[in-house]
């Protein structure tokens, strides 16, 4: 139940890594409207399904456009929106089944085009809302509802797949560093292209990864999330693969190229060679 | 008598340049004054397989591709052996006597038209030599062809001086050859020619302009026969700002693309065939779920799965209604003629507009290639709608009440959720029944919005009727003619609006002892849902990859209303 709909009765689970997604988001439009004076309205959220797709009905304070569409189909929603509309700025909100799963077809096209959206990827390693079962960032071996004696399949390295498929904008975060995740949600949005912020966002419930993520000294468990020195410079890509290269969790912005023309830029270029032709004129190129 | 209607087909192997003398003899009779209409079919490949096209010319309008060919042309065996058949038993056979020899027939009459084209030193021009030959056999003026080429390659600059004499000199060679022969089929009555400005096109170049005047700004789409020249049409054309058109990866970013796209506001339009409606399939249910207007072109062909891609069939109807799981009801729009396919791509972006949700307008191969002269659209009396837009400034609840409401476009004060779960006045998701009855209500009240469909009847009094749609109207109405000067008590009804049906029309239908429903399909789609209606509606059914056949119709419906139903499925 939230305050500005009482009849909406979705909640996350106590603990779950997407309230401080939320309130990193939050942040984020909040920062985007004063740096911007454009109107809230000038934001479109667009979700999938999952336990992360709830976050366009759950958001607080100024409240964006937003679309729940389909399990995995964010990204074609969202490039309509911003091919249709290029003067709203649009945030995808997906989870690791969402987007890599029954979604992945489609990062590979928007990174070739360079959409100018920003996606930010909550990932859990696992199908929380349907309780529990492998997705593809779940590891080799992890036994889950649907994977009873271990999954069969590798973990899916996200990051790297990101890089491969030619992203322009990878950062790497962990939910509960709101600051830090808010900051790269921030510079997502301002990167002139497709940015993918990939956050690792724990599921109390069924995969519980914030010790491993953070350590615990007194376990002797060594932290998997580690940040990305200063001197990093993201226009490097082989710094970038470099960074993978080292394993665990990296947090920050592992690689950015600013010099490639976004989608909407290049086809406001590339209509520039045609001349437009009025209805009228169409219906006479067809004359006898 | 001269002749006021003939019909000629060249068969053969795809790539041997006939598409060309075909089409080129059409448009020719086409600006002389007649009426002229095409028809080809193809195999799925790039080049050669069995091709045919054919063109039939008239002095009146005419709906249909004809029945048997007065004149045939052949350049192999296998196209001598599979269309003789369908050649009048007074009609003739042209064949290339490089490739052939048609020795016993007497209606052959053999043409060497490479040889004679090379023999103008434009050794491309052999289409020419057919369509001089063509114009001698039928009685067409020399002077009709001779226009057409200078029309044609007119522009000097881009096609040199010397292509229009030494085409003229290829028909003129090709109309000897003929007169030699002996063989006539007589004159040609002169045209009628039309009091109207025209234009000369086929079905899928006539959706494009439409959905263009109607205001359509987003386009995407994906590779799919018999649609793509749809696709290719749009991204030439939908340029500069506020415009855009792109080929995508999939139907599935296609159809999702248009719905982030017509939730910022824009017209948005995407054309596909069978194998693309399928995987639109849950785009679809968004639509009319979160309510956001968008128009499918379905050029339909054989099916299912892959199907028969490059022929025509009339199969999709039940898909195009009911594309998705759950309760849905798609409004369907399906022309009948490239004139309807214009007007028809108007209608279904004015509809989706109006009642905010997804509209299909479902077209056929047959059509999609199909070219003809039309008479030119009058743009400033074909209404264009535009969606009721939410203007207030704050507190809107998108989905609240019954019934449609006011839209809100980013960017301005409205901000809701377009969801594809059930949901509440705010579009938050809720699992309240309650809300789902109120929700599932209002979406199909909105249908009542779209009774506006017109429908064309004739000799209503009769208790038979005769309803057809989308391409079999061409030789559905033909057949009713001879029917009808044949004696029989026959109504004809047809409307290319058929969900939902205009009211007056089902009235009318319901009134019947029986509807007749000449369809391309296996199932009796559209008798199916009369039926459901309360219609008592049988189907004329054929599923051969290509159009009815008028004579087919004609003894069809003569053994059906003479005798019992039969029993079974008769191709």
């Amino acid at each position: 139940m939230t305050e500005k709909n009482p009849e909406y009765d979705f909640k996350w689970c106590p603990g779950c890594g997407d309230f401080g997604v939320r309130r990193a988001l939050e942040r984020a439009i909040e920062r985007r409207i004063i740096d911007t004076e454009e109107p809230v309205e000038s934001n479109v959220v667009v979700a999938g399904i999952g336990c992360s797709g709830n976050m366009v009905h759950l958001l607080e304070g100024p409240q964006p456009y937003g679309v729940h569409g389909l399990h995995g189909r964010t990204l074609p929603i969202a490039m309509g929106v911003k091919m249709g509309r290029p003067d709203l700025n649009v945030v995808v909100v997906a989870g690791d089944g969402d987007f890599l799963s029954i979604g992945m077809e489609h990062i590979g096209p928007q990174a070739q085009r360079n959409l100018n959206v920003c996606v930010v990827v909550m990932d859990n390693a696992v199908y929380g809302l349907t309780k529990g079962q492998s997705s593809p960032t779940s590891e080799l071996g992890m036994v889950t509802s649907s994977t009873p004696y271990g999954k069969a399949e590798d973990g899916l390295n996200a990051l790297r797949l990101y890089l491969t498929l030619g992203v322009s904008f990878v950062a790497s975060a962990m939910s509960s560093k709101i600051n830090d995740l808010a900051d790269m949600i921030c510079q997502g949005m301002d990167h002139p292209g497709f940015s993918i912020v990939h956050v690792q966002s724990p599921c109390t419930e069924y995969n519980d990864t914030y010790e491993d993520l953070k350590g615990s000294k007194r376990k002797g468990i060594e932290p998997k999330a580690w940040a990305i020195e200063e001197g990093h410079d993201p226009a490097d890509m082989a710094a970038a693969q470099e960074i993978l290269d080292k394993g665990g969790v990296p947090l920050g912005i592992i690689y950015q190229d600013e010099g490639r023309a976004p989608f909407e830029e290049r086809i406001r270029e590339l209509h520039g060679r045609a001349k437009p032709k009025t209805v009228p004129v169409m219906v006479d190129s067809f004359t006898l | 008598m001269k002749k006021t209607d003939f019909v000629v087909r060249f068969a053969g192997e795809g790539g041997q340049g006939f598409l060309t003398a075909a089409t080129g003899f059409a448009r020719a009779n086409a600006q002389a004054g007649y009426h002229a209409q095409t028809f080809a079919t193809f195999p799925s490949q790039i080049k050669g397989g069995p091709t045919f096209m054919q063109a039939r010319i008239s002095t009146e309008q005419m709906l249909s591709r004809g029945d048997a060919l007065d004149v045939l042309v052949v350049f192999n065996d296998d196209a001598y052996e599979e269309h003789k058949g369908d050649v009048k038993p007074d009609g003739l056979i042209v064949y290339d006597s490089d490739k052939l020899q048609v020795a016993d027939d007497a209606r052959g009459l053999g043409i060497p038209f490479d040889k004679l084209a090379k023999s103008t030193g434009n050794s491309r021009a052999a289409n020419m030599v057919m369509m001089g030959a063509l114009a001698g056999l039928v009685g067409v003026p020399q002077a009709i062809l001779e226009e057409f080429v200078r029309k044609r390659w007119g522009n000097v600059a881009r096609y040199g001086e010397d292509i229009i004499p030494q085409n003229i000199h290829a028909m003129t060679l090709g109309r000897e050859s003929a007169a030699e022969s002996g063989f006539s089929l007589g004159e040609l009555a002169e045209p009628n020619v039309p009091d109207y400005e025209q234009i000369f096109l086929n079905g899928n170049q006539a959706i494009s302009l439409g959905a263009a005047h109607a205001g359509v700004n987003f386009f995407a789409g994906y590779p799919i026969s018999p649609a793509t020249t749809i696709l290719l049409w749009m991204e030439a054309n939908l340029v500069g700002e506020g415009q855009f058109a792109y080929q995508v990866s999939s139907e599935i970013e296609a159809i999702n693309s248009l719905i982030g796209a017509s939730y910022g506001g824009a017209k948005a339009m995407t054309s596909t065939a069978g194998p693309g409606l399928s995987l639109m399939s849950e785009g679809l249910g968004l639509a009319w779920m979160a309510e956001i207007p968008l128009v499918v072109v379905d050029v339909q062909r054989g099916g299912p799965a892959t199907g028969l891609p490059t022929k025509t069939e009339q199969s999709d109807l039940l898909s195009a209604m009911t594309p998705s799981h759950g309760d849905i009801s798609v409004p369907v729009i399906a022309p009948g003629t490239v004139e309807e396919c214009f007007y028809g791509a108007v209608a279904a972006v004015n509809w989706a507009e109006r009642y905010q949700g997804p509209v299909i307008l479902l077209s056929e191969h047959a059509l999609s290639e199909r070219e003809q002269n039309i008479r030119k659209p009058d743009l400033d009396s074909v209404k264009v709608e535009n969606r009721l837009v939410y203007t207030g400034d704050s507190g809107y609840r998108r989905y609240e009440g019954g019934e449609l409401s006011a839209m809100p476009i980013p960017g301005n004060p409205g901000n809701y959720v377009a969801n594809a779960s059930e949901h509440d006045p705010l579009g938050d998701t809720t699992h309240l029944g309650s809300r789902h009855v109120e929700m599932t209500n209002r979406r199909f009240s909105k249908l009542n919005l779209l009774l506006d469909g017109t429908y064309e009847s004739d000799n209503t009094d009769a208790r038979i009727a005769m309803m057809p749609w989308g391409g079999s109207k061409g030789p559905s109405f033909e057949a009713y003619q001879k029917l009808v000067a044949a004696g029989m008590d026959i109504a004809w009804y047809y409307t290319m609006y058929l969900n939902p049906l205009p009211p007056k029309l089902l009235e009318e239908l319901k009134e019947k002892d029986l509807v007749l429903v000449p369809e391309l399909n296996y199932l009796g789609q559209l008798s199916f849902l009369l039926r459901a209606e309360g219609v008592k509606a049988e189907s004329i059914t054929q599923y051969t990859g290509l159009p009815l056949g008028i004579s087919d119709v004609v003894e069809r419906v003569t053994k059906r209303v003479a005798g019992p139903k039969q029993e079974g499925i008769t191709v």
